[in-house]
């Protein structure tokens, strides 16, 4: 189990929700709302920083300065005071990803606020993932959908800018449709895919496949051991010695 | 927090023998990868699963006699969280064409082959649409996609090694041939995939594969496919999706097939009648479990639930004696405890090493063996790297491959980790990474077949939920594949079912109290109930002190 129970001399004071609770120094945000009593059903996802569920925002006393981090992934400090953001009201446009441009029409079409942007940078400051948001919605306003795509794509979307957000962006919907523009329009399709996809419904690899699905298990095992193995050094120009399978 | 002082003496014998290494690695040697045989005999000596008294006989249900984790085995002999006596089934909340269970990569997928095939679809998730384990998967997604060195012959081979040859044929060749399929559907959804400038997708290798064919999206693979996934499905208003609202139940008709589910909103604590023509299980694996006490990579909520409701149904199990031990998870800091480290750096060269920095393993062995590996140079080499909370490890040197990559790439190749760890105040493109296996993936599930279909008309399975496809051992990057290919299969075929079908039946929860039945019979006297739906976390002083508060299981 995650939370070991034993007698604890490293407790320091935690404010969840303004509610002071003696929590391991060593714990997340996470694990602690769990030693402290909670039972986590919102804002509590993967625990290893990746799915944006538990955005958390919290202060220090004598500091005017609002801090954020992901709960799974914030170790606990003494005396901060924080509460989760485990949803937060976001504007998502539906759109036919066959049928959009990868043109700045379509962002500020379907996103016509991202042109409010002030440009006071509070989505930068408010992102536990170190992204440059300010910088992709300042990418998305020229146009620059590869640059929007790239700067954005750590994103977990947890939301904390969007919550904070004066000129009320969606910057992680707006990157989302940023990615899949570059991704589908922008950069190039991998010709060896699309020919191979053309192979398998050919049905080139059809009689080789049910034989080995046929064959017994020992002649399997030597098949498999006897592997041409791709060197790990090797380059993309690289090919294997026994083509018969290919 | 950074390594101790302590940690950073030992580094300090990793850095000695990295300029030799790194050379021996420009000039291709390898160290050598073992026989099958010699891997026979670390998995039985060292496999977890393997261990004496680490499965126990089923004792009730379809599968009965089959021996298993008893973690699982004690799910499977519970009871329903439901009286069904209680749940009236002519009160009907929600109707639809196809009920997806689960809301990650395979419940989606077939959400969308679904909605193309012209169905009506409602996924029923038990967290937030999107969060599952596909979410967390790293390092890529397989598929035989360079016709001048690779095809799905060779795929199928490696799959087949990895699974121990066990791996159900007709599963495993399907797994293969729609791998690239797969890979150009999700480039056309708009899937960023690592590419050269042409186009051309850089792929890798990864445990147990001849050939480099593991496709990525730097070290996000699977958030990467999985947002896509999730952004396409809110694009598609046939697709309704009900979060935080779990299946407890599946609801079965008078002529034997799938006509629903028993839905819990986890939040108001209500259940809700679901009715479809067909459902699909989708929820994914187990390591929430935590099989004999290891640490997990999973999700929050991979608790094997689809695998209770489809057993408690009527399916039958396989392929569950054997769990999947992912080498490479943090051991140190505790904070980050048994976060995935991707099995990536290893596919990038990076060595495994002991406490002085020695080779003692290839570092791209399949997974059970890799593991394997790592725990005896811990136990019986008694090599491993002491840890401040008292456990052991193994170094991973992703130093390593800034020097053969050039400076930065570790950044660039693997941004997810490489700011995961910087907060701890670790620098991995400086500092090797201490690792040791954690729990990773269910390799067996419920019996299916190619087309997704289960004992039960009506009935689908498909993703980490099903067990065959993977035989014994799961190689890396076909897990993604799977809820790809898998997901999409589901979807189409409920579909075709639900145009087909013609007869209604009336809805019955018969076979749950025929479970009760059995679990009594078989002496099983038990106020456990299942699925578990959440892992316990909380605090047992806290609860001491709940003294008005009822827990059905681990919820409130």
């Amino acid at each position: 189990m995650e939370v070991e129970e034993k007698k604890r001399d490293d407790l320091v004071p935690i404010f969840i929700m303004g509610k002071r609770y003696e929590v391991p120094a060593s714990f997340t945000i996470q694990k602690a709302m769990e030693y402290a009593g909670y039972q986590l059903i919102r804002g509590c996802g993967c625990r290893g920083g990746i799915c944006g569920a538990c955005g958390t925002v919290y202060r220090f006393p004598g500091s005017y300065k609002i801090e954020v981090g992901l709960a799974c992934q914030t170790v606990v400090q003494p005396d901060m005071y924080l509460t989760q953001i485990p949803f937060f009201p976001a504007t998502k446009s539906v759109y036919d990803i066959e049928k959009v441009k990868p043109a700045i029409e379509t962002l500020v079409k379907h996103y016509p606020e991202l042109l409010r942007c002030l440009q006071c940078n509070t989505c930068t400051k408010s992102c536990p993932m170190d992204i440059e948001v300010m910088d992709y919605i300042a990418a998305g306003m020229r146009g620059d959908i590869t640059r929007l795509a790239e700067l954005s794509f750590d994103c977990v979307m947890c939301g904390l800018c969007t919550s904070r957000c004066p000129a009320e962006i969606c910057q992680y919907n707006i990157a989302i449709l940023g990615r899949r523009l570059y991704g589908k329009y922008i950069v190039p399709r991998a010709e060896h895919l699309a020919s191979m996809v053309k192979d398998v419904e050919k049905g080139k690899y059809e009689q080789m496949l049910r034989q080995l699905m046929d064959t017994d298990e020992e002649t399997l095992k030597n098949l498999y051991s006897a592997r041409e193995i791709e060197p790990e050094q090797a380059g993309e120009d690289w090919t294997p010695k026994d083509k018969a399978y290919l | 927090m950074p390594y101790t002082s302590e940690l950073k003496e030992l580094i300090k014998r990793v850095e000695a023998t990295r300029p030799a290494r790194v050379e021996k690695k420009r000039r291709g040697e390898e160290f050598p990868l073992l026989s099958l045989k010699d891997r026979q005999v670390r998995l039985e000596k060292f496999h977890p699963d393997y261990k004496g008294g680490s499965r126990v006989e089923i004792r009730v249900g379809p599968s009965k006699g089959y021996e298993i984790q008893p973690e699982m085995v004690r799910l499977l002999e519970a009871r329903s969280r439901i009286n069904p006596d209680l749940i009236d089934l002519t009160k009907v909340a929600y109707e639809t064409d196809i009920l997806i269970i689960g809301g990650g990569g395979a419940g989606t997928a077939a959400a969308l082959t679904a909605q193309e095939n012209g169905a009506k679809v409602l996924i029923a998730t038990k967290l937030r649409h999107g969060d599952a384990n596909t979410m967390m998967a790293e390092g890529g997604i397989q598929a035989a996609t360079k016709a001048e060195k690779d095809s799905p012959y060779y795929h199928y081979l490696d799959v087949l090694g990895g699974g121990h040859f066990k791996n159900i044929p007709e599963l495993a060749y399907t797994l293969v041939t729609e791998a690239p399929k797969a890979l150009a559907w999700l480039e056309n959804l708009g899937c960023m995939f690592t590419k050269m400038e042409d186009g051309r997708m850089k792929a890798l290798h990864g445990g147990g594969t001849c050939r480099k064919r593991m496709h990525y999206a730097a070290d996000i693979t699977g958030a990467e496919i999985m947002r896509t996934l999730r952004d396409e499905a809110k694009n598609r208003p046939e697709i309704k999706v009900l979060e935080f609202m779990p299946a407890v139940e599946l609801i079965l008709d008078e002529h034997g097939h799938c006509g629903g589910a028993v839905l819990y909103n986890l939040e108001t604590e209500e259940y809700f009648v679901a009715k479809a023509k067909a459902v699909i299980l989708a929820t994914g694996g187990s390591g929430r479990l935590h099989y004999q006490e290891f640490m997990t990579t999973n999700h929050y909520g991979a608790t094997g639930d689809g695998v209770v409701l489809g057993y408690r149904a009527g399916l039958k199990i396989c392929f569950l004696h054997t769990y999947q031990y992912h080498p490479t998870g943090i051991v140190f800091p505790e904070q980050a405890e048994g976060i995935l480290i991707t099995e990536k750096f290893r596919g990038a060269g990076a060595n495994v090493l002991n406490i002085d920095g020695e080779q003692f393993v290839n570092e791209r062995e399949p997974r059970d063996v890799e593991s394997s590996c790592f725990i005896r140079e811990c136990i019986e080499v008694q090599k491993g790297v002491p840890t401040p909370s008292g456990k052991m490890g193994i170094w991973l040197d992703s130093p390593m491959i800034e020097m053969m990559m050039g400076e930065g790439t570790v950044k660039r190749e693997f941004p997810g980790k490489y700011i995961l760890l910087k907060r701890f105040g670790i620098d991995i493109s400086k500092e090797p990474m201490l690792v040791y296996p954690t729990l990773h993936y269910q390799n067996g599930g419920l019996e299916y077949n190619s087309k997704c279909e289960t004992a039960i008309p009506g009935l689908y399975s498909s993703g980490e939920v099903s067990g065959g496809v993977h035989g014994e051992n799961r190689l890396m990057g076909n897990s993604l594949l799977d809820v790809c290919v898998f997901g999409k299969i589901a979807g189409e075929n409920a579909a075709i079912y639900v145009k087909e079908r013609v007869k209604e039946g009336r809805l019955t929860l018969d076979h749950v109290r025929r479970y009760h039945k059995e679990l009594e019979e078989a002496g099983i006297v038990t106020d456990r109930v299942a699925p578990m739906l959440l892992p316990d976390y909380s605090n047992p002083k806290v609860r001491e002190r709940q003294l008005t508060a009822h827990y059905v299981g681990t919820i409130r």
